[in-house]
């Protein structure tokens, strides 16, 4: 196991490298000089000079790589054209609060589609089985930015139970789960990032445990007395490390992925931040947010693989 | 796969043949989906829609850009304007018949691409073996390790929204996961059997794909294909909705839902239209992807 650990971890440095090197190109995707993209639009002659040189723009791609990279493995990943904060400030303080609803969303999906899966699972071809199914497409289909716009329609223009949008007055600094006044804003964006996960947990635990269920040891422990929720619980013990890591996996994507729900709710986590730096053209800010998303995504791709192999004995990766 | 039928070359009186003969592959599949309800109900659903957006010029009771001060946000039902109007007194109806139109594009093209691109660089990965299959795989990696919704935002946020740039941007996130479908089922075939026996029958490369490999790689990628319409669509309206896709006055259901979005409070339910239909076009996307790969008993 540990040179599979190993390996694996070896493995991902490629990916991560290349990683960079897409993030680094970025910035000539933009239409325009580089060089500008980096500049407010009212700097000198003297200041552009100044960048070019800093930067390097006058030197070989490779070497401007290699450059850029030097500096953001030591923090520097440059600074907002709109703030004028260092690009890492803004992303690792919003990256919190992104992170505070993805796990919230990945931990109510999970509990939800483990236990409504499993129920289908054991109820192949029935009703229940039918209505889970259909419950699971519906959740993989629906655009979640439309059911965020329908929840804030219900819950806060009509019912008037919960806020709209935003994070409350006491802002991101200061936000804690314990208190009400600070937890209803999150409730909302939570159950709406909830809702693609929802449907492939669902999914992935109903086909799972129906799988485990057809194997010949099922009808081995009925045959020597074990009741229906003891032969169910050995069923979901062998299809549970496997729903971990399409947890574990979707969790990236929540991370990785909330712009669209943060714009709804106006959210202060990276999507918020992104979604901002696209509109005002803020190109060091859009960079340096896809580039740490994107490493977390692989890392989390990561741990999920190695937890994965450490919890299931089955797993013998040589 | 279309060849793998008993009794093709039975040589027979006709009641013989009758009574060998066995349903080929696409008739079996025809058959289970006869009777695929659900599947059929939403394959009508997606037809509808598709001839909504064709005929749209035909079918909309008014122009999808016409605006009017005096009819701003009206309710469903209004007078004339069945579901109402938006919040520049545009025909809700009439613009959401248009908006298909920009939400089958955007959701079908990228797709599309993708399937060309990444299944031609698959299957040349998985044939070709070797150092080219590192390098092209290697790359995909690289791509598949962007969330789907980042990269695409990454790649049309800088290269500054617009409809061409958001084909891009879809078209580029769908190409690994398909390449490395078409790169699978191209790598399992590759040693078999009949491939070594074309082979030692003196058929060339191209005949050798075309005759061997395709035949065996076309019905998992397209199936896989079939299933991210459905995400292609609502990854579309995703990027209209930041502003990254389609631009306005045209009438697209995921920019329809950004700008009404600011009259939540005056008229929810026209506000929630949009999204709709949306949903509607991607759950049948979904559902008839299902039904085929059910259909084919394909495992993706």
């Amino acid at each position: 196991m540990w040179a599979y650990a190993a390996r694996r971890i070896l493995y991902a440095v490629p990916i991560a490298i290349g990683v960079t090197v897409v993030c680094f190109c970025l910035v000539f995707l933009a239409p325009g000089d580089p060089i500008q993209m980096l500049l407010p639009p009212d700097a000198s002659q003297a200041d552009l000079e100044y960048l070019k040189k800093l930067y390097g723009f006058d030197q070989p791609i490779p070497v401007q790589y290699v450059k850029w990279l030097m500096r953001a493995i030591g923090g520097d990943l440059g600074v907002s054209l709109q703030t004028s904060r260092p690009v890492l400030d803004e992303v690792s303080r919003a990256l919190s609060n992104t992170v505070i609803i993805s796990l919230g969303a990945v931990m109510l999906a999970f509990s939800l589609g483990f236990a409504l899966g499993t129920t289908a699972a054991y109820f192949v071809g029935r009703p229940i089985d039918r209505v889970v199914t259909g419950v699971s497409v519906v959740g993989v289909s629906v655009p979640n930015y439309w059911l965020g716009i329908v929840l804030i329609i219900i819950f806060a223009v009509n019912l008037g139970l919960l806020p709209a949008t935003g994070m409350g007055s006491q802002g991101s600094d200061h936000f804690r789960l314990s208190n009400w006044s600070q937890l209803k804003y999150a409730i909302l964006p939570v159950i709406t990032m909830s809702m693609v996960p929802l449907g492939i947990i669902m999914r992935n635990t109903r086909s799972a445990v129906a799988e485990v269920l057809a194997h010949d040891f099922v009808q081995t422990l009925r045959a020597k007395g074990l009741g229906e929720l003891a032969v169910l619980r050995h069923a979901v013990r062998n299809a549970l490390p496997q729903i971990l890591a399409v947890m574990g996996l979707q969790f990236g994507y929540l991370v990785g992925g909330s712009i669209l729900i943060e714009t709804i709710f106006t959210w202060p986590g990276t999507g918020f931040l992104l979604s901002k730096a696209i509109l005002t053209r803020d190109i060091p800010v859009l960079q340096g947010a896809i580039l740490i998303l994107a490493l977390c995504f692989v890392a989390t791709n990561l741990a999920v693989d190695l937890v994965q192999t450490a919890v299931d004995p089955r797993i013998k990766r040589a | 796969m279309a060849d793998i039928m008993v009794g093709a070359g039975f040589q027979g009186t006709d009641e013989a043949t009758a009574a060998l003969k066995v349903r080929g592959y696409w008739q079996t599949v025809g058959y289970r989906l006869r009777y695929d309800y659900v599947t059929l109900f939403f394959t009508g659903m997606i037809v509808l829609i598709a001839l909504g957006s064709i005929f749209a010029p035909l079918l909309a009771p008014f122009d999808p850009l016409k605006t009017s001060m005096a009819y701003r946000l009206k309710p469903i039902g209004f007078r004339q304007f069945l579901l109402g109007t938006d919040e520049l007194g545009r025909d809700m109806l009439s613009r959401l018949i248009w908006g298909g139109r920009m939400s089958l594009l955007m959701g079908l093209t990228p797709v599309a691409l993708a399937t060309v691109l990444g299944g031609t660089l698959g299957v040349v990965a998985g044939f070709v073996g070797g150092r080219l299959n590192m390098l092209i795989m290697r790359t995909m990696d690289v791509f598949y390790a962007f969330p789907s919704v980042l990269l695409a935002v990454a790649v049309s946020g800088t290269m500054g929204g617009g409809m061409s740039n958001g084909l891009i941007a879809l078209t580029l996130v769908f190409i690994p996961p398909l390449c490395r479908i078409a790169e699978t089922a191209t790598a399992q075939v590759r040693n078999l059997d009949f491939v070594e026996a074309a082979r030692a029958s003196g058929a060339g490369t191209g005949s050798i794909i075309r005759h061997h490999i395709l035949g065996n790689v076309l019905a998992p990628v397209l199936i896989y294909a079939s299933s991210l319409i459905s995400v292609s669509i609502l990854l579309a309206a995703g990027l209209s909705f930041l502003g990254l896709g389609v631009e306005p006055p045209t009438p697209d259901w995921g920019l329809m839902l950004s700008t009404l979005r600011q009259a939540i409070y005056v008229e929810p339910y026209v506000c929630a239209l949009p999204g709709v239909a949306i949903f509607i076009t991607s759950l049948s996307f979904n559902l008839v992807s299902d039904g085929l790969r059910q259909a084919m008993d394909v495992r993706v």
